[in-house]
């Protein structure tokens, strides 16, 4: 069903009962050509993209429970390009392009809202490395602005410019960047997938993966075996757990972050701001709640919930910014689990393993990466070669010594 | 979470700085034979349990002692707190 | 206006009487009022507009669960959106205004959007507002995003304060209604550190609201005595007006106290603190939420729940309407009926769903049983009711009871599943409740108030036994067993128009039915479809409803079809009280380095370094701005002599008979054969084999080392440090201790540093170049006796010194110095001229220290000792970290001298494109050489140290802007190094 302001008109004036569901309930073949482990929206990216770019519909996307239940659920929806090394700005930028013809391709509105990210800048350092980041941007051919203090005045004057304990001194814009509304994503790739002869089975648990003599066949799962010629793990958050099934250890330790929206209020923010001397940003949803999280809380966990400091310490670093937030109310938090990788970038690889393939390693990043993560592993798996925007993103970086470490903190996970 | 520390009782986590697998310990030999392979696998894969996990933890905020502390990823569940230092001796490391 | 509504009875006082404006309308209530229960006693039935539909919405309930009370509270910057009317106490002088509405609350223009319902219906908007594309940021998402939110901010700085606190206790008990009234006093009377909190103001819970009795008098009454007697105890603490919000890891729970809301001014306390109670017990005893039933236009001002009917009759002495009719599933929606009757209110009709008898007498009541509203008429406000027969009923008041759902959030907080009870129609909690939480009462889903009492108790009891106290034996106090019975009906199936679940969001029966038709099945998927229990209220009245719907339309049960859980916080918290005092300049602490008074009172310009504040440079008058402070700072000290506190640089005391050798495993040069008295620059990597860190380490004698680190690293060193000494190398015989605070340091470097340091300097120590060469250090005393440190090492280039004194002469040491330079026109010199200096020498610091930079990058492979282990050295020997064409730290000058150089751009060979595959490096640092007379820089590009006098085009697309610029040496002046060993 193809979706428009008459079609809403027309299904309005005969009481809404026509609408079809939005993709179907399928019980699962016992075999694919792929079957892919996670109906999050890297998953199911994945298997919108092998069907409609790589024209491979013989596929099965797996969730343990409903699909869109992964971290595309629970993110703080900032979509941007604004990364500075050669190993990962032409994939972001790449996926900045498909966000921006997303909605036409897959008829379906994800709100995506272009209204502008913003680095704030608090010292010389931090001004010319983000010089640094703002040329590379511009050489990877996407956009940056570098705003001094007298334009931050004129247009945010609400930011703490006078009493701050560290001034604001200016912030590298990428006008480009801005939000998604989250959920609807995950929905419009499900159903283009679904349309197009994918099956999305809900509430079916990998619970073991066939490996024959090296090579992977297939995967057990709490609805029975399913046969499957190539296998991809997509469960970033889980990857430790899915990987260990083959065996598998890896370069990644799964953290918390907490994230956190406000009661709705009239609209205060225009774009994504983020605070330089803390762990704070924001945005304002379209219902009106700012959506705001900042670090992760720092250890091993796989409960999707966090503790108190960091929900004190993003709240501080709100404050320190913007003082003008402290009468709106928090209303919701909850955490998602992220797999943290060990140069704070991802892997989209094959495994040592034949016929399984490996997605994950997003840190807190992946929901911005979703449209390219899905096109480059879609062509991974159609292709069994990189994509050419994600060449570096190899599992066995580490081995050779190519690290992909935007923030300079080395191998250790929780300070990516 | 509050962590129960073998010399100074019950610390809120908030003191302390998280490190991660208490496998760090484990430092290989640097001549040894396959040392970069030893020494990648040391710097770079991890077990990442759902479930139990020994995991450094440091005072910075007291007596500046690295501990190794038995979680529960899953439950947050603290079932035991070493002194690293005993730990490591344990395992073998001297100088 | 009067107050039209204002009955016998109640708690309220009425010797102090309140004004108040409601939409600039003067009105009166009374103390104990709040504001929903005095703008219900002065007859304001509208009071709100909803988000969606902008439906004219009153009061449904009278507790924190309201999802259409809400009201901009007071004015100015103390204006307070999305404020709950149902929990606002009343004060005098109190200012509400409606939200969300464009015109007035009575004629709001944005209700066109209620007659274009149909096609606004459940998640409409992602089918629609695609094309043509440019069209959602410029058109469609404006005017979306204007009409969503609710109140306003003032978009002033908040000009409260807030505070933060730790508070610790045996048990925690969570709500002061009857049981937990009954669990404090059981706890508190056995001793144990007790600490009862409730987010009303005045506890007693349901017990205030309610006509039965407790050991023979009102329930009122005996909590009143109840809380005098656990005031009594010292080992209690009572906190009213405090929310617990959130439960946490090992036995955290988070609270927000309000201490100055009810007040017409915080007159300089603290609006609210947030505390963190650390418990080693809790009882959870937040009693239960009454759940509306959905039917036709069940929304409409006048429409409320049952039990807040009774809370405003009973406890406030107001009734909601004049002619109320109760609508009920339940037996519980009947003493709503008996209670208005008692006190004289004109209950016209009793509609009971279900097919059995009257539960008690109503005089003046007419009963009909199985029987349901299924629409209503009144559009500001409830005029009749229409049951399912097609009777209509006048009524400006319905009272309507769907039965009751036991408050189970914070058993949900560390991911806890409830579970379903048939007995209930209800979730009660689950197994998997927090460590160390129990739950009793209406929250446990003992649903009467004599279980209640009873459940408090024991379950207290248990708590507390289980931490070695002795329970008392008092018994727990008397009180019947009301009748409960309900028979589940979640909404009006006849209904034609559209029944409301989620009021604040305008999420009806329909909605939730077009989402299951539209696959959205799971209840998080409904949730996020519709945006069910996503409003301010979370869902406390729709949750549960909405998901019995979904039940009836996938034809599972309940707990088949899902359970709803709850993340914190339980109401919503102001991020003011979150981040407490750290706003302003209190977000971090200051440091401030030994000499900040002196160089305050010398014109010093400041600058943040982490939390240090150090002076960036001392303007002098008739300066026209900080370059000429700066070059003058730089010039004068390769021509004389300045001086810099450097007391920021991390200080180690490393001692020990292991020292050298820990040294040598944590850097990656060796240092065991460093003489006694000798200085050696040190290179630290971390594991990965990428530099880290760098600096100089003193051996001061055989096994006292002195290092120091980088400003920005020195916790950092020392914490890695701490975990080779503890972890890797338990044994050694090593220790180190943090001496940053402990001493203060200064630079003293130019041509004459020798000769001023001679003068301060005690004679018994020679420092001549030849007793003291370059890479000299050690003890000395200065000013005739104080001890002191003495290195000669240099970051300038210059001949130079290091100098530490105990801190606390840190100051007057400043100005020793100082004074001791004025025969040779000494100069203070802050950050800026250091950093040129340092980059006119091609000195690393943090731009070039980034962590992602490897020793043969900077140029010090060489010093990664080949002979020995140490951190980092295995890792950074992979082979793509020594490729040929790996990048080298070089220096920079424009080929057109007048050019300032950018650091950040990226350099492109000349008849390359600029684009990132041609990408050669980047400029890390750029300082203008008064010395050379122009910009210089440092920067990274690949095989920098084979292109000596190449020209690449430095190029910075951010500022439009591109240069050629020649690769030269890093050691921009005195390469020979003949200054710093003269």
């Amino acid at each position: 069903m193809r979706y428009s302001a008459f079609k809403i008109f027309t299904q309005g004036l005969t009481g809404n009962k026509g609408w079809k569901p939005v993709w179907r309930e399928p019980d699962p073949k016992p075999e694919y050509d792929i079957v892919i482990i996670g109906g999050g929206g890297h998953g199911l990216s994945t298997a919108y993209y092998l069907a409609k770019e790589y024209g491979l519909t013989n596929v099965a996307v797996l969730e343990k429970g409903w699909l869109g239940s992964g971290n595309i659920g629970r993110n703080t929806t900032i979509i941007r390009s604004n990364y500075m090394l050669p190993g990962n700005e032409p994939f972001y930028e790449f996926s900045m392009k498909l966000w921006e013809n997303l909605e036409q391709d897959f008829n379906y509105n994800a709100m995506i809202s272009q209204r502008s990210i913003l680095n704030l800048v608090h010292s010389d350092a931090q001004r010319d490395a983000f010089i640094r980041r703002g040329n590379a941007m511009f050489l990877a051919g996407a956009d940056a602005e570098y705003a001094d203090e007298a334009q931050l005045r004129r247009e945010l004057p609400f930011l703490d410019f006078d009493n701050a304990r560290f001034p604001i001194k200016g912030g590298l814009y990428q006008r480009r960047g801005g939000t998604v509304r989250h959920d609807a994503v995950a929905w419009g790739y499900a159903r283009g997938a679904d349309s197009r002869g994918v099956d999305i089975i809900q509430n079916c648990e990998v619970t073991g993966i066939d490996i024959e003599n090296g090579v992977c066949r297939g995967v057990q799962t709490s609805r029975g075996p399913i046969r499957a010629k190539k296998v991809a793990m997509c469960v970033a958050g889980s990857s430790g757990r899915v990987a260990a099934m083959a065996g598998m250890r890896l370069p990644i330790e799964s953290h918390v972050l907490q994230a956190f929206v406000s009661e709705g209020l009239k609209p205060v923010l225009p774009g994504v701001i983020t605070f330089g001397a803390g762990h704070f940003y924001v945005s304002q949803s379209d219902k009106g709640g700012l959506v705001f999280g900042g670090d992760i809380d720092g250890y091993n966990t796989y409960a999707q919930r966090g503790n108190l400091p960091v929900v004190e310490d993003v709240a501080e670093g709100g404050m320190a910014i913007m003082p003008m937030i402290g009468r709106a109310r928090l209303l919701r938090s909850w955490g998602g689990i992220m797999d943290m990788s060990m140069d704070g970038s991802p892997f989209i690889d094959k495994t040592h393993i034949g016929g399984l393939y490996f997605n994950g390693g997003w840190c807190y990043g992946g929901f911005k990466a979703t449209p390219a993560s899905g096109y480059c592993y879609a062509h991974l798996l159609a292709r069994d070669t990189p994509h050419p925007v994600a060449t570096e993103m190899r599992l066995d970086r580490f081995k050779r010594g190519h690290i992909i470490d935007e923030k300079g903190q080395g191998n250790q996970p929780n300070l990516h | 979470m509050i962590i129960n520390h073998p010399h100074l009782g019950p610390r809120d986590a908030a003191e302390f700085i998280y490190l991660g697998d208490a496998s760090l310990i484990d430092r290989p030999d640097w001549q040894d034979e396959n040392a970069t392979e030893k020494f990648y696998e040391y710097g770079y894969l991890r077990n990442n349990p759902a479930g139990e996990h020994q995991e450094l933890w440091y005072h910075e905020q007291g007596d500046r002692s690295w501990l190794v502390v038995t979680r529960n990823t899953l439950t947050h569940e603290i079932t035991k707190v070493e002194m690293a230092r005993d730990v490591a001796r344990a395992r073998g490391r001297s100088k | 206006m009067t107050q039209v509504n204002r009955i016998d009875g109640g708690q309220v006082d009425r010797s102090k009487e309140v004004k108040f404006t409601f939409n600039g309308k003067h009105m009166r209530g009374f103390a104990g009022d709040t504001l929903a229960s005095a703008l219900l006693a002065n007859g304001q039935r509208l009071v709100g507009r909803s988000f969606k539909y902008h439906r004219p919405r009153g009061i449904l309930t009278s507790g924190s669960e309201e999802p259409n009370a809400l009201v901009q509270l007071r004015s100015g910057a103390h204006q307070e959106p999305n404020t709950r009317a149902t929990v606002t106490e009343l004060f005098d002088g109190l200012k509400a205004t409606s939200q969300n509405h464009r015109g007035s609350l009575e004629y709001d223009l944005m209700a066109v959007t209620d007659l274009m319902s149909r096609f606004l219906g459940a998640g409409f908007y992602y089918k629609t507002f695609m094309w043509p594309k440019a069209f959602w940021e410029k058109l469609y998402e404006p005017v979306i995003r204007k009409s969503a939110g609710l109140g306003s901010l003032s978009m002033k700085d908040d000009p409260d304060s807030y505070d933060k606190g730790f508070i610790h206790c045996d048990l925690l008990v969570i709500g002061a209604g009857p049981s937990g009234l009954s669990a404090a006093l059981a706890a508190g009377r056995s001793g144990a550190r007790v600490i009862l909190a409730d987010e009303d103001f005045t506890p007693g819970g349901r017990l205030n609201a309610e006509t039965l009795e407790v050991d023979g008098m009102s329930g009122a009454d005996w909590a009143a005595q109840a809380i005098a007697e656990l005031a009594a105890m010292d080992n209690v603490r009572i906190m009213t007006r405090t929310t617990i919000y959130g439960a946490y890891d090992h036995g955290i729970y988070g609270a927000l106290e309000r201490c100055t809301d009810h007040l017409a001014s915080a007159d300089g306390k603290p609006r609210q603190v947030l505390w963190r109670i650390y418990s080693k017990r809790a009882v959870l005893a937040a009693g239960s939420t009454e759940r509306p039933i959905a039917f036709g236009n069940n929304d409409r001002p006048g429409i409320m729940l049952a039990g807040a009917v009774r809370t405003y009759v009973n406890r406030f002495g107001v009734t909601p309407g004049q002619e109320v009719a109760v609508f009920t599933n339940n037996d519980d929606g009947w003493r709503t009926a008996s209670d208005l009757a008692g006190k004289g209110v004109n209950v016209t009709t009793i509609i009971d769903t279900r097919d059995a008898p009257a539960v008690c007498d109503v005089p003046g009541a007419r009963h009909i049983r199985n029987a349901a509203v299924m629409d209503t008429v009144g559009r500001k406000g409830l005029k009749s009711v229409t049951l399912t027969s097609g009777q209509v009923i006048p009524a400006d008041c319905l009272a309507v009871s769907g039965g009751w759902n036991p408050n189970v959030h914070l058993t949900c907080h560390q991911r806890g599943r409830p579970e379903w009870r048939d007995d209930l129609s209800a979730f009660v909690p689950g197994a998997d409740l927090p460590a160390g939480m129990a739950v009793a009462g209406a929250a446990n889903g003992s649903m009467t108030l004599a279980a209640a009492l009873a459940e408090g108790r024991s379950v207290a009891n248990e708590q507390i036994k289980d931490l070695g106290f002795t329970a008392s034996r008092k018994a727990a106090p008397k009180a019947e067993d009301e009748p409960r019975d309900c028979a589940p009906m979640w909404h009006v199936g006849e209904s034609k128009n559209r029944a409301w679940v989620d009021q604040q969001n305008d999420v009806t029966v329909k909605d939730i039915k077009q989402s299951y038709r539209e696959g959205f099945r799971s209840v998080e998927h409904l949730k996020r479809y519709t945006t069910l229990g996503m409003a301010t209220d979370q869902g406390k009245t729709a949750n549960i409803p909405a998901l019995a719907i979904m039940a009836e339309c996938t034809g599972k049960s309940i707990p088949e079809t899902g359970t709803t859980i709850f993340r914190p916080p339980y109401t919503p918290i102001p991020l003011g009280a979150l981040g407490g005092r750290a706003r302003g300049k209190d977000f971090r602490p200051y440091r401030l380095t030994p000499s900040h008074d002196w160089a305050e009172k010398n014109g010093a310009t400041f600058v943040e370094v982490g939390n240090w504040l150090r002076a960036q440079w001392f303007a002098r008058p008739g300066e026209q701005g900080w370059r000429d402070s700066v070059d003058r700072e730089a010039l004068m000290t390769r021509k004389s002599v300045g001086i810099c506190d450097v007391t920021t640089l991390g200080k180690i005391d490393i001692q020990g008979k292991d020292a050298a050798e820990f040294l040598n495993v944590v850097y990656a040069n060796a240092f065991g054969k460093l003489p006694v008295g000798k200085v050696r620059y040190g290179l630290m990597l971390r594991e990965d084999g990428i530099c880290y860190d760098d600096g100089t380490t003193a051996r001061m004698s055989e096994n006292h080392f002195v290092m120091t680190t980088t400003t920005a690293n020195a916790v950092l060193v020392f914490r890695r440090m701490e975990f080779v000494r503890q972890c890797l190398c338990p044994d050694m015989d090593v220790h180190l201790i943090s001496t940053t605070d402990g001493w203060a340091q200064f630079a003293v470097a130019g041509p004459n540093a020798r000769n001023l340091l001679r003068k301060v300097v005690d004679e018994a120590h020679d420092i001549s170049n030849e007793a003291f060469p370059f890479m000299a250090c050690g003890e000395v005393t200065v000013c005739g006796g104080t001890p002191a440190r003495l290195f000669r090492i240099s970051f300038s280039g210059e001949l130079a010194y290091e100098i530490a004194v105990p801190a606390r002469f840190g100051n007057s040491m400043m100005g020793v110095l100082m004074q001791a330079g004025e025969e040779f026109d000494a100069v203070p010199y802050g950050t800026e001229a250091l950093g040129v200096m340092r980059i006119e020498k091609g000195h690393a610091a943090g731009n070039e220290l980034n962590g992602q930079t490897t020793a043969l990058n900077l140029g010090l492979g060489g010093m990664v000792s080949a002979k020995k282990d140490c951190i980092g050295k295995t890792l950074s020997q992979r082979p793509e970290m020594n490729r040929d064409d790996a990048i080298r730290l070089v220096g920079f000058r424009p080929v057109d001298r007048s050019l300032k150089l950018i650091a950040g751009s990226h350099f492109i060979n000349k008849d390359d494109e600029a684009k990132m595959a041609n990408d050669q490096g980047w400029m890390t640092s750029v300082a203008y050489s008064p010395s050379l007379g122009h910009s210089i820089g440092l920067g990274f590009i690949k095989s920098g140290h084979e292109r000596m006098g190449e020209i690449v085009r430095a190029v910075s697309p951010i500022h439009d802007t591109e240069m050629d610029v020649e690769i030269v040496s890093a050691h921009f002046i005195d390469p020979e190094g003949e200054r710093l060993r003269a």
